[in-house]
């Protein structure tokens, strides 16, 4: 009889898979995985205790770097909380633009999951198709807000910055193109026996399961559950535009893929709208220069690129918070990672994992 | 040269083999050094990009400043590491690949052996290669590299069998293993063995792509699972001496693919009437020609193809590759038999 050990691999925090400094601690009998042990924190920085500290309007750069790849959703995860706490009424301008980077932003934030998925199970080429077409939604941002990733564009009552002269238009081209693209994305990649192979049937789980993890966005959505938040709980405008919240019932990688690409065209759809409806008119709503909400609480949530973004918000009546929390789907997501992983081999649980999406500023907060 | 070989050895033949094999052993190195940049350009189009353009005139001189930066960098053994197998390990795995090119007829006239055995030649040298790549993941003591060992163990071992069988099936038709007589046949019967042995061919590419750990089959290195795989530990000019392993037995099995299934030297379509001109180009073109295009084939896949997981990888050898050439081995013998 042979003896054998198992064996402790420490996976991170630099690890080419772990999309950041995300360590897992994996137990390995052979090539199949026996336990998973995820530690999080390397990337903490208290953005929530800071936030303290802050007024309103200077916790917005803070949550740029939380999910630093759909930075626009968390701008406007804080700035909607605080808008429903003093309840403001936002300018239809504003609203407009907001919707516009918020779903561009989605679209760039899948596009960079597209790739970096893909270069994890080893194709190389659709990761710099896909930064190609993001390097054209940053460039967009670029010209409407002069950041490329940390854009604190939103405002408490509106946005900073007009859109330029010509970047509607701009936009318009660009959602016909990324349509075109998306086909291409389908072309290249869905079809391949070897892909479909990493992806049918691994890492699955119903909806039982997804509910009790609190998963949320595509992870949950894979499952069959109709849990959109733009649609289950409409905020901002849209309840005006008219688009499909992509389901599956099958629960696995290949589902999430599937749900993520046909996000993407979910939310073309949603800017074209809004680019052909957008009012003339202001662009900030009459705000104090100072901002107090009133004493008092309150949860508000969107639907972030990852899941449901969720701000909740105590205020003593002071113009900084008493105490700030986010809920970051990221985090929550990755839960599930333990479960999924037990039996599995290393090169499912980096497809696993993968599959998630999530960013570890997010993760760690 | 292939007639000295046939005649007794005077010191005259003596020093032209050793120049000649010297000459040999720079083109290799020659064509290892341009592969990569070959390579990164070709990569570098189908993904958008314009690849190496900085360093010398179109950035020709990548990689031997890539190369040289390698043999500058400090020599680290991990003090963990098994000291003797940890230098053994890249030597084992590079001296057989430079010991396969020898049995490769370039043309009818070039080459450096010729021997009836060439064929098991090639595939017993090559498979002391997974030994130094076994034992440079064990003695590296760090637990990505023996993973990337045991699968490169695993892999390689299980589609030696399908290499072997697919190849078979030539042997059978040649009726015989030198692989001169290979392509002598191919000349005699006027087609090349890709037609008639075209399922063989198939396995052939795909046993030959696993055997090279390239990309789809690239698991022994998966960079987003094992980090480096066998070779993590590995840095400066040991590092250097695996990579060039890998690119020697690309241009060793292309030369192989060439001869075994392309025809060798031949030119092609010597069938229609009116092509016979094509004779007046000598030999080495055309080798160099298809040759070229077999590299670039590996170069394509590379760019296009998601890497295999682990278990399907061995079902497909196990379940798949192997029946199917047993079933072309056994076919084509009964054709021989019946014709």
């Amino acid at each position: 009889m042979i003896r054998t050990e198992e064996l402790t691999l420490n996976v991170g925090p630099q690890h080419p898979s772990t999309h950041g400094v995300l360590r897992l601690v994996v137990t390995l009998d052979g090539e199949r995985i026996t336990h998973v042990e995820p530690v999080v924190g390397y990337l903490h920085r208290g953005t929530e205790k800071l936030a303290e500290d802050l007024n309103f309007t200077q916790i917005i750069p803070y949550t740029d770097r939380m999910d630093y790849l759909a930075a626009m959703l968390n701008n406007y995860n804080l700035v909607h909380a605080v808008e429903t706490l003093m309840g403001l009424e936002i300018p239809e301008r504003a609203e407009y633009l907001r919707v516009i980077t918020m779903e561009l932003n989605r679209v760039a934030s899948h596009l960079v999951w597209f790739g970096t998925y893909l270069l994890d199970i080893g194709a190389l080429s659709p990761f710099l198709f896909a930064f190609n077409e993001r390097e054209t939604i940053l460039n967009l941002f670029n010209e409407l807000c002069g950041a490329r990733l940390t854009y604190s564009y939103m405002r408490v009552g509106g946005v900073k910055w007009d859109a330029p002269e010509g970047w509607l238009e701009k936009v318009a081209q660009f959602v016909q193109r990324m349509r075109q693209k998306v086909d291409e994305f389908h072309t290249l990649v869905t079809g391949n026996e070897i892909f479909l192979s990493r992806m049918r049937g691994v890492g699955k789980y119903d909806a039982e399961t997804a509910l009790a993890f609190g998963l949320s966005g595509v992870n949950l959505r894979c499952t069959g559950v109709n849990y959109d938040i733009r649609k289950f709980k409409p905020y901002s405008i849209y309840d005006r535009f008219d688009f499909e919240v992509p389901l599956s019932e099958e629960g696995d990688c290949y589902a999430r893929y599937m749900l993520r690409l046909e996000e993407i065209r979910q939310s073309l759809r949603i800017v074209e709208q809004a680019v052909a409806q957008i009012p003339d008119g202001p662009i900030m709503a009459k705000v104090p220069k100072m901002l107090r909400p009133p004493k008092g609480e309150v949860f508000t949530s969107i639907e972030g690129a990852r899941g449901e973004l969720g701000c909740h918000i105590v205020s003593d009546g002071k113009d900084r918070p008493y105490r700030i929390k986010f809920r970051r789907p990221s985090f929550v997501n990755l839960q599930i990672l333990p479960k999924l992983a037990v039996g599995l081999s290393m090169s499912d649980f980096v497809a696993v994992l993968g599959a998630i999406d999530i960013v570890l500023g997010e993760v760690d907060g | 040269m292939i007639d000295w070989l046939h005649q007794p050895m005077t010191f005259g033949t003596f020093v032209w083999m050793a120049l000649f094999a010297v000459l040999l052993l720079v083109i290799v190195l020659g064509f290892v050094t341009y592969v990569i940049y070959f390579e990164r350009k070709v990569i570098g189009w189908i993904q958008l990009r314009h690849g190496p353009t900085q360093v010398g005139p179109f950035g020709l001189l990548q990689t031997p400043a890539d190369v040289l930066k390698l043999l500058l960098k400090e020599d680290i053994i991990p003090k963990l590491a098994d000291k003797p197998l940890f230098i053994l390990a890249p030597v084992l795995a590079f001296v057989p690949s430079f010991t396969v090119v020898a049995v490769i007829p370039f043309t009818d006239a070039i080459g450096f052996t010729d021997t009836n055995v060439a064929l098991l030649i090639y595939i017993a040298l090559s498979g002391i290669t997974i030994l130094g790549i076994l034992l440079g993941g064990w003695a590296s003591n760090n637990k990505y590299s023996l993973l990337g060992g045991m699968r490169s163990a695993a892999q390689m071992i299980s589609y030696e069998i399908p290499l072997l069988l697919s190849v078979l099936g030539v042997i059978v038709m040649a009726g015989t293993m030198n692989l001169r007589g290979i392509v002598e046949y191919q000349q005699q019967m006027g087609v090349w063995f890709v037609v008639p042995q075209i399922i063989g061919f198939l396995i052939f590419l795909i046993a030959a792509n696993a055997e090279m750990n390239r990309s789809p089959f690239d698991l022994p290195e998966a960079e987003s699972e094992l980090v480096a795989g066998y070779h993590t530990e590995y840095s400066g000019f040991r590092f250097a001496i695996f990579m060039l392993t890998e690119y020697v037995y690309m241009f060793a099995m292309s030369s192989l693919i060439v001869v075994l299934f392309l025809g060798g030297w031949l030119p092609p379509l010597q069938w229609v009437p009116g092509l016979q001109f094509l004779q007046a180009v000598p030999g080495i073109i055309w080798f160099l020609l298809k040759f070229v295009a077999v590299v670039f084939y590996w170069l394509w896949l590379r760019a296009t193809m998601p890497r295999f997981k682990t278990e399907l990888l061995m079902k497909f050898a196990w379940k798949v590759l192997l029946p199917v050439s047993l079933l072309n081995l056994v076919a084509t013998a009964l054709i021989k038999a019946m014709v």
